[in-house]
């Protein structure tokens, strides 16, 4: 099979580019641990409410963790309880979330956070939060007709500045 | 090849065939572009749906029209042409297959729409359980797909029938890349025809109460990747094929165009993970493996933009054009047949850039189901791969009618490209501006209790507003166009160009042709890819789901 030879260049160029990135992306996975949310846990959908940690729905202060906070948040048709969370600038913050119904997003808007919760499944990521400000929480997945009124918000203090 | 260019006429009765699928096709590009303009109207905030019609219905409708019902049916009425030109007329029993495929999809397209307008089906048409529809939905999707493998058949029956009367040769190609597209279509649909049949059907009709849910989604992505490939790849065999002839050139080489052809096919099931990078669920080493062969598409785009404009450049140069650029102001821009596509290879630029930002594993958080996804598939599909179709529609319609594109009608073609391309330009940024801030897709128009951030997407939702109403008017003259060339358009003979091989693209290795070795390799990279990422889900399912109907 016969390639010209600017072709040959462009693809060795094309392809070499490409694995540098796909290395880069490897490397930004594996060895610095930033996955996208992947937890395996399973939990019974229709019983969540009777089941920790969605027993309690909030903002819960952790010890002897990798991080500082967990965030535990219930979606359903069309809300999320807490329907606002606080938590303070510089902290670690595992947001450990599922569904009740119907598949539901959970995305923080102008962040990184950005997860499907599906039923029967535990979806979980860990975020340092080092911006304060307001963020808007919506669902990104249609879950029915009142899919935009299922919006929290996350806010970021200061805990400097209060006091 | 010379026996193929003295066929220069596709014969009446496959014409009529391929016509029929045609024109359904424009009907859905009309209707579903009508149910996009309300769309963008709803969401900037100004308009309010009369009469009880949901904002999600209008969505259905708008996806299921455009992103099924259009792409099939102009692919098939493309492929039955493109077929019967190089290979030459189908048989009586051909041509009946054809007809069965296009009769079992009208049908089910009608019996799904109507269940969609009934408001039995407001599910997307993406359908992702535990969101239950009417089962008469899923039906109509059945035969759809039931449709499309039997109308397939016809198709690649008369490939294989060559290749027996031609032993030894090299096939044509347009006949080749149809084969390679059917087959892509025959692996994929597989996946998600597993979920309905054994998943949706019987549990909307009550006969199961429950579904995997994660199993479903992800026997959807086995086929929702490799379906966007199967739009692409008839806008790729008028790139490599019409496009040449049109500027009067040659395909710059048949072996390259075959070989990108075939890794387009195997790199199109095993990589629908990427889909669902930010699921729980499915494990972070073959979420990663399954990125890695998602970007192998690279190589084959990088081949095809490579043998574009080279041969662009050939002919340009043929004509005269002088120093780096110049042959490039000798292309025919005139021309509605080749600037309409060349305004959609231009998008696939940024919609191909866009797409490996979407595909890398942790940058997908920041833009998951934001309407920077909606933006980029405007690009790639709803510019690149529909700007082709129709440039292909402007010489293929009044070929298979006996008309002609007249002087007149072909400017209105430049126009309908032109108002496409300021349309999408203002749309499709402002989406991906927007979905960077954060703003969703598929939602409808929300303040979401007066957030500051989402008031700072509404102007974005505005500007798609104006973008959105300059895509719909496009509509219109394409239409118009349809309707002129289809009954109204001056009787005579339209080409239906397909260029002959460049005399530096040397002899086709035959291993090329022998899909055979390439469905192994399709095969085996899919049970790699698959296997035990769905042999964990169902090993570690929870308890299935049963059917809501939350609209």
């Amino acid at each position: 099979m016969h390639i010209h030879k600017y072709e040959k260049y462009w693809l060795v160029f094309g392809v070499a580019t490409l694995v540098a990135f796909l290395i880069i992306l490897g490397i930004g996975a594996f060895h610095q641990g930033s996955h996208p949310n992947s937890n395996k846990k399973t939990i019974d959908y229709e019983k969540v409410k009777e089941i920790a940690p969605f027993t309690n729905p909030g903002v819960h202060k952790v010890e002897g963790k990798d991080w500082d906070y967990e965030v535990v948040i219930l979606a359903s048709a069309f809300f999320y309880n807490p329907p606002e969370i606080e938590v303070p600038l510089g902290s670690k913050v595992k947001f450990i979330a599922t569904s009740e119904d119907v598949i539901h997003g959970f995305e923080i808007a102008g962040t990184n956070i950005n997860m499907m919760l599906e039923p029967g499944y535990i979806s979980e990521y860990v975020a340092e939060i080092n911006q304060t400000g307001e963020f808007l929480i919506v669902c990104n997945e249609y879950c029915g007709t009142g899919h935009t009124l299922m919006h929290s918000m996350l806010k970021v203090v200061d805990p400097n500045e209060s006091k | 090849m010379s026996l193929n260019n003295a066929m220069t006429k596709v014969d009446r009765r496959d014409a009529k065939l391929a016509l029929a699928h045609v024109y359904v096709a424009f009907i859905a590009l009309l209707l579903g572009g009508l149910a996009g303009l309300l769309q963008v109207f709803v969401r900037s905030g100004q308009f309010k749906l009369p009469a009880g019609i949901g904002y999600y219905q209008v969505l259905t409708v708008h996806g299921v029209l455009l992103g099924l019902i259009l792409t099939t049916f102009f692919i098939f009425g493309f492929q039955i042409a493109g077929v019967s030109r190089t290979s030459g007329t189908f048989t009586d029993k051909q041509r009946l297959l054809g007809w069965i495929g296009f009769w079992l999809m009208t049908i089910g397209t009608v019996a799904a729409a109507v269940m969609v307008l009934l408001n039995k089906a407001t599910v997307l048409y993406t359908f992702y359980a535990p969101l239950q529809a009417h089962w008469i939905f899923y039906l109509g999707l059945t035969l759809v797909v039931v449709g499309s493998w039997i109308g397939s058949a016809g198709q690649i029956s008369r490939y294989v029938q060559w290749r027996k009367e031609h032993k030894g040769q090299t096939s044509p190609l347009l006949s080749f890349m149809v084969v390679v597209n059917n087959l892509l279509w025959f692996v994929a649909s597989l996946g998600v025809a597993v979920s309905v049949l054994f998943q949706l059907l019987p549990w909307s009709l009550g006969l199961i109460e429950r579904v995997d849910v994660l199993l479903s989604r992800t026997l959807f992505w086995y086929f929702g990747h490799a379906l966007v490939y199967f739009w692409l790849l008839p806008a790729y065999m008028v790139w490599y094929v019409v496009i040449p002839k049109v500027i009067g050139g040659k395909v710059f080489s048949d072996s390259l165009a075959r070989l990108s052809f075939m890794l387009f096919l195997i790199f199109s099931v095993p990589v629908g993970l990427h889909h669902q990078l930010t699921e729980p669920g499915i494990d972070t080493t073959w979420k990663f493996i399954q990125v890695v062969l998602t970007m192998a598409v690279v190589v084959p785009s990088l081949m095809t933009a490579f043998s574009l404009f080279a041969t662009f450049e050939l002919r340009g140069r043929e004509l005269g054009g002088k120093g780096l650029f110049g042959w490039f102001k000798k292309l025919p821009w005139k021309d509605a047949r080749f600037i309409v596509p060349f305004i959609g290879m231009l998008a696939f630029i940024p919609g191909g850039a866009g797409g490996i930002v979407n595909a890398s594993y942790q940058m997908n958080q920041l833009i998951h189901n934001t309407i920077w996804v909606t933006g980029h598939f405007h690009l790639t599909f709803a510019s690149a791969v529909v700007l082709t179709y129709f440039g292909a529609a402007f010489w293929l319609i009044p070929h298979l009618t006996g008309r002609k594109l007249t002087k007149s009608l072909n400017s209105l073609g430049i126009v309908s490209g032109v108002l496409w391309a300021v349309g999408m330009t203002i749309m499709s940024t402002a989406m991906h501006i927007a979905g960077l801030l954060g703003a969703p897709r598929r939602s409808d128009y929300s303040e979401y209790g007066g957030a500051q951030q989402a008031y700072d997407w509404i102007p974005y939702q505005i500007a798609q507003a104006v973008g959105g109403t300059i895509l719909f008017i496009a509509i219109l003259v394409i239409t118009y166009i349809v309707i002129k060339l289809a009954w109204f358009a001056p009787k005579g003979e339209e080409e239906f160009p397909i260029a002959s091989i460049h005399e530096s693209s040397g002899p086709t290795p035959p291993m090329l042709e022998n899909f055979k070795v390439w469905l192994v390799i399709l095969v085996a990279l899919i049970i790699f890819a698959y296997t035990i990422p769905i042999f964990d889900i169902i090993s570690n399912s929870p308890a299935g789901s049963k059917g809501f109907k939350f609209w």
